[in-house]
């Protein structure tokens, strides 16, 4: 089943993109020129993105290297711990919804000092999969069409990453142990 | 509130290091941060003139329309206020396809594009109900192989790097259908 995705998602691009194409030339679509203009808006929506990017990630940035996020961290851990997420996941918790790279270092990190088949690195590993960098996605479909007012979007994202966390931990410790 | 939290982000951060010791590093941070952005927009610009290019073509040989067709019965309750039929339809079915296989980087631009539809829908710089839905049900993330994290497990040296899978399913499913029930739940309080 597992193998079967995996061939799946190699295949899925190239064929799509086949696809699309024979369809534009049965259709007589002049696909070239169709490509290029569609290619354009994309150069033109990613210049229009990296202010949106760039203000957000010098703010993580400067949160991080000023040794801000750790202190957080530091601080929210006591809590994280009392509602049952383990004390060595809880930079990984906190971290996921900020900063993807941050993330990801933390979960491989996580892997490589306590194994990839103990409970925190299948927990570690279930958790980066089943969630995502809120700020990121905020950041960028929110910016790209230039909308100002989020309304409850990134309360409700935060909401839910924290459901993705505890619900990892139970997921995990019913499955594995 | 993001104006708050961005602002708040960087002046905690800065007061922070002004009695931690460590104004060299946020710096250094000002401008690393900065060009970490620009390389981040470059590679990104790649996949959006590509993935933007291809459906463009997609879209002018109706094969977009047809998407929309195919999406109708699950996006007309997910997103009510899409009329039958929209553009902003096939889009949001496209950006749920290549998530669900794990092509990120695919699906950042047909979401960008959905976005675009719905805002064409709503006509205001106010999130919508419907933007706000289809955001949520991104960041809750909906994978079925998450390739990355497989990765990092074989790199290390996994017996099983696969056997994570289900539960990132499990838990991915749970946290997407919690997130819409939270989103539904906060928009009736809304109206009210």
């Amino acid at each position: 089943m597992v193998e079967a995705m995996t061939v799946i998602s190699i295949w899925i691009v190239p064929v799509t993109v086949m696809f699309i194409l024979l369809v534009a030339i049965i259709r007589k679509v002049p696909a070239y020129e169709v490509f290029v203009e569609g290619g354009k808006e994309g150069l033109k929506m990613s210049v229009s993105l990296l202010p949106f990017l760039l203000g957000m990630l010098v703010a993580i940035a400067i949160l991080r290297s000023s040794g801000a996020l750790d202190a957080f961290i530091q601080l929210l851990e006591p809590i994280l711990v009392k509602v049952g997420i383990p004390a060595e996941i809880a930079p990984l918790a906190i971290l996921r919804p900020i900063s993807g790279t941050a993330a990801l270092s933390v979960t491989s990190e996580i892997i490589q000092v306590y194994g990839p088949d103990s409970f925190l690195g299948r927990l570690a590993s279930t958790m980066q999969g089943s969630t995502d960098t809120t700020f990121y996605i905020l950041t960028v479909y929110f910016g790209a069409v230039g909308i100002k007012k989020m309304g409850n979007a990134l309360k409700i994202g935060l909401i839910a990453d924290f459901i993705g966390i505890i619900v990892s931990v139970i997921i995990v410790t019913w499955l594995f142990m | 509130m993001i104006n708050v939290i961005w602002a708040l982000m960087a002046v905690i951060g800065i007061v922070y290091a002004m009695f931690n010791g460590t104004m060299e590093e946020v710096n250094q941070a000002l401008f690393d941060g900065s060009s970490e952005a620009v390389t981040l927009v470059i590679s990104l610009s790649s996949v959006l003139i590509f993935w933007l290019g291809m459906m463009r073509v997609a879209e002018r040989a109706g094969i977009l329309e047809a998407f929309a067709k195919l999406a109708r019965p699950i996006v007309r309750r997910l997103f009510p206020e899409i009329p039958a039929g929209h553009p902003a339809m096939g889009y949001i079915l496209a950006n749920f396809s290549a998530n669900l296989f794990g092509l990120g980087n695919a699906a950042t631009p047909m979401g960008i594009k959905a976005m675009e539809e719905m805002k064409k829908i709503s006509q205001s710089d106010r999130a919508s109900n419907a933007m706000i839905t289809f955001l949520v049900i991104n960041t809750s993330s909906i994978t079925l192989i998450p390739t990355t994290v497989i990765a990092i497990r074989l790199q290390y040296g996994s017996q099983a790097p696969t056997e994570i899978v289900a539960s990132t399913i499990l838990a991915t499913t749970i946290t997407t259908v919690s997130a819409i029930f939270i989103d539904r739940l906060l928009r009736r309080s809304r109206s009210h």
